[in-house]
């Protein structure tokens, strides 16, 4: 096998060039494939195979649809509110101003939205969701088409960037980012893998729509794609990650396969029992119940498995009680449910509760950005843009989810800001913003990781070391976190580290290699694994989903702030929240209760 | 501890002259897994294997592939559910070039696919709000729009092994039938027009397979039928309106 290098390696040049095929990527390529500028989507799975497609419930916006006098400002309210306080208000702000054209605009697109009986858009109640900042009660705010929103999101995205002849390059894994001397990014070193053939794909703005990496964990409701990818790339090129010990463990995942039951179905009355058959939420959030942050429920269950009052005979799981909701609401609001439930938990919900166990679901930190989607780093306590590269979706910590995200906000985050991205960029380059080439020299670094791994004669195998990595995030950086633990678990990474950096890769065919994308995924997570410990460790307080047995508090005088982790250093940094919003009082930080 | 014996198809372009059978004997897993996860085991000790896979929960539609003879999502197929004796063979979707192993090319699937225009056409307007859709019109779609583009319908049929290029094929025609009986879209004429020579729809013969195969259980048979009376339909209007 021939080592890479710049001269022996195809150029191909974009002005744009997308990293993901998912809702954020697809949903930006749009916006650019209408503008004239030579942009590419590369993405390692056909983008129908995205995780997007596996969002449920739906996008949470206020369209005023199911209550007519709904207010954006109140949908913004929950989300600072969901976020412990740490979601930037201007990005929050611009969310929920800027989600109903977002959304109106896929139904434009085709989406199959369900309906009201007026025809309008159907809209189902999710947690966190309140009127009149909290004061009127739940809200019904969360779009849905049936419970295969992301489905029908992301088929409709991918059926419009084929109307408007969006070019991709699919089944191509992107390895590494190219900088120049400036530290300006110009591309990425990506190969087709389906015949193996290397390129630097150049271009004056990349964009990292990469996704979660919620396989850091051995539980989760994560696609086995989710992987890290392009937070991975940005690490090694020494770009900052922003609160990374941000994670969203959902509270039903189906116990044993992992799999997602939405909040939808909670949203639509059904409740958690414990062994004693109690609707245990009306102890801890007695005006919400079911319905109070993920983070609140998650945590709740967990104590009930604690303090012996689990289901089943290793009293590990809790009941996710729906058959009182009756066959008809089921099959009609619910019917991806009741498949999956027969299919991985051998339970029909018509008859019988679902078994469900708080599950790792959703990274709210990532690459930071601003609105815009331009990625920036820090310097001298200031963000810095890097030229060239930007993020969106659940690849980028724009923030609007701080400390939790609340359920839908997820699908509107990669709208509204991969739209945003796609429109930003157009300006860039049109106004002749732009980045320098890089030099041979700097292609060739980019291309180390792939040739290392190529080269390898002998070393430890992937699918050993990713299970290391896997038990040792769940079992020290889990629902409930403590100092002693994480210490030792931030050693363990490190021995990881020393494997991860010696894979040995013994397929070296290039058509199809799988056992390679396999390899440079695990590499991936490891950075995506080292920034969430050294985050959480440092994270002296408990906030959001970030839960310190010994710092049960939140502390608002040390820690109202993100975190921002140095992967050259490895060190964390603080950077302040934005509490300006434009076009309304800000929200200062409150006792938060559900 | 009694054993599976798992025959794998096995074809690596740079390596292999032909394809052909390997055959792998594991101890039978405790509980009842899928197939996938079995795939799973089979990579951990033979690293070279391939095959795509993603959501792990059967809504991506990436691992379609012959399962005991019938296709399938190797994610939601308990190995209980095929298991003859202690068999199972695994093979690629039938009729699509394979890349390797149990990866095929779907160039031509997808082809298809974008052949019928899988995207809403509604040159009205937008309103600034949503387009309004009654819950029956709706209502329409369901059974339509869920589908994940796995291929196993298509590759399971024979009329698209024989004219993969001319026959849209089953998934294709849920998705064109999908477009036609949304009440949003405004093009059926054309659409119609597109689907009336005699390969594109008529070359479905009612075999069925699709439906028996359809991991989703949908029924791309009903809506080849739909299609086939909206241009019998339109036949006849276009003569009526002729001979007016």
């Amino acid at each position: 096998m021939h080592k890479y290098n710049s001269s022996n390696i195809k150029t191909l040049e974009f002005d744009a060039l997308i990293i993901g095929g998912g809702g954020s990527g697809m949903r930006a390529s749009l916006e650019l494939a209408k503008s004239g500028l030579k942009t590419a989507v590369v993405s390692k799975v056909f983008p129908t195979r995205s995780h997007t497609v596996s969002a449920q419930g739906g996008i949470t916006c206020a369209i005023q649809s199911a209550d007519p006098n709904d207010d954006w400002r109140w949908h913004m309210y929950d989300t600072v509110k969901g976020a412990d306080f740490i979601g930037d208000q201007d990005a929050i702000e611009y969310m929920c101003s800027e989600g109903p054209k977002a959304v109106f605009e896929l139904e434009h697109m085709g989406l199959p939205f369900s309906r009201f009986d007026n025809g309008r858009i159907y809209q189902r109640p999710f947690g966190g969701q309140s009127k009149d900042f909290g004061k009127g009660g739940q809200a019904a705010r969360t779009c849905a088409a049936a419970d295969r929103t992301g489905h029908a999101l992301l088929h409709t995205l991918y059926q419009n960037n084929i109307k408007e002849g969006s070019n991709f390059l699919n089944e191509w894994f992107a390895v590494d980012l190219v900088k120049n001397s400036k530290n300006e990014v110009t591309g990425v070193i990506a190969f087709s893998i389906e015949s193996g053939e290397v390129a630097y794909l150049k271009a004056q703005a990349t964009v990292l729509a990469t996704g979660g990496a919620g396989r850091i964990y051995a539980s989760t409701t994560n696609a086995l794609i989710n992987t890290g990818d392009g937070l991975g790339m940005a690490l090694r090129s020494g770009f900052p990650a922003q609160d990374m010990e941000m994670w969203q463990f959902h509270p039903t995942g189906i116990y044993g396969a992992g799999s997602l039951v939405t909040e939808g179905c909670r949203g639509e009355g059904g409740y958690l029992v414990n062994a004693d058959g109690e609707r245990f939420m009306e102890r801890y959030a007695p005006n919400v119940k079911d319905l109070a942050g993920r983070d609140v429920v998650a945590r709740s269950m967990v104590l009930e498995i604690l303090e012996g009052r689990g289901c089943g005979e290793n009293k590990d799981h809790v009941f996710l009680k729906l058959d009182h909701l009756g066959a008809d609401v089921l099959n009609a609001k619910l019917p991806g449910i009741c498949e999956l439930s027969r299919t991985f938990a051998h339970v029909d919900p018509i008859y019988e509760p679902i078994p469900v166990i708080p599950t790792c679901h959703y990274m709210m930190g990532g690459t930071p950005t601003n609105v815009n989607g331009q990625a920036f780093q820090r310097l001298d306590n200031k963000d810095l843009t890097i030229p060239g590269l930007y993020a969106a979706g659940e690849a980028a910590c724009v923030s609007v989810h701080g400390a939790n995200r609340l359920g839908g906000n997820s699908l509107l985050d990669l709208v509204v800001f991969g739209r945003a991205t796609g429109k930003h960029i157009q300006e860039e380059i049109k106004s002749g913003g732009g980045v320098e080439s890089s030099s041979a020299s700097d292609v060739d670094e980019s291309l180390e990781r792939l040739n290392k791994l190529n080269e390898s004669s002998s070393g430890y195998q992937t699918a050993e070391v990713k299970r290391q990595l896997q038990t040792c995030m769940q079992n020290y950086f889990g629902v409930f976190r403590r100092g002693e633990f994480m210490k030792k678990g931030v050693e363990e990474l490190k021995e990881i580290r020393e494997k991860t950096d010696n894979l040995f890769v013994a397929d070296k065919s290039a058509a199809f290699n799988t056992n390679r994308v396999e390899a440079l995924e695990l590499q991936n997570l490891l950075e995506v694994a080292e920034a969430t410990a050294i985050a959480a460790l440092e994270r002296n307080e408990s906030r959001g989903a970030h839960a310190r047995d010994d710092y049960p508090d939140r502390d608002d005088e040390n820690w109202l702030c993100h975190s921002m982790y140095d992967p050259k250093t490895k060190t964390l940094s603080k950077r302040e929240v934005n509490f300006s919003p434009n076009q309304v009082d800000p929200f200062p930080p409150a006792v938060r209760s559900y | 501890m009694s054993k599976l014996e798992i025959s794998l198809y096995r074809y690596n372009p740079e390596k292999d002259k032909f394809p052909y059978m390997k055959t792998y004997n594991v101890d039978k897993p405790s509980r009842d897994i899928m197939i996938l996860d079995l795939l799973h085991l089979l990579k951990e000790s033979d690293e070279s294997i391939s095959y795509r896979r993603s959501c792990r929960e059967g809504v991506c539609g990436s691992d379609g592939m012959s399962i005991n003879g019938k296709n399938g999502l190797a994610c939601i197929t308990p190995i209980s559910s095929v298991l003859k004796g202690n068999k199972i063979e695994l093979r690629p979707l039938p009729g699509l070039p394979v890349i390797r192993d149990l990866v095929v090319d779907m160039s031509e699937f997808y082809a298809q696919y974008e052949k019928i225009k899988p995207f809403l056409q509604n040159d009205t307007t937008a309103p600034e709000q949503e387009r309004l859709q009654s819950p029956a019109d709706r209502d329409k779609l369901d059974g339509l729009y869920e589908c994940i583009l796995c291929a196993c319908c298509s590759t399971s049929c024979p009329s698209f092994w024989w004219n993969p290029d001319k026959f849209v094929g089953p998934a294709a025609l849920l998705q064109a039938y999908r477009f036609l009986a949304d009440t949003r879209d405004l093009s059926t004429d054309e659409r119609l027009e597109d689907l009336s020579d005699p390969f594109s729809v008529y070359r479905c013969h009612g075999i069925m397979n699709c439906v028996s195969v359809c991991p989703k259980s949908l029924n791309p048979n009903k809506a080849i039928g739909e299609i086939k009376s909206m241009l019998l339909k339109n036949k006849k209007n276009i003569i009526a309106s002729e001979r007016a």
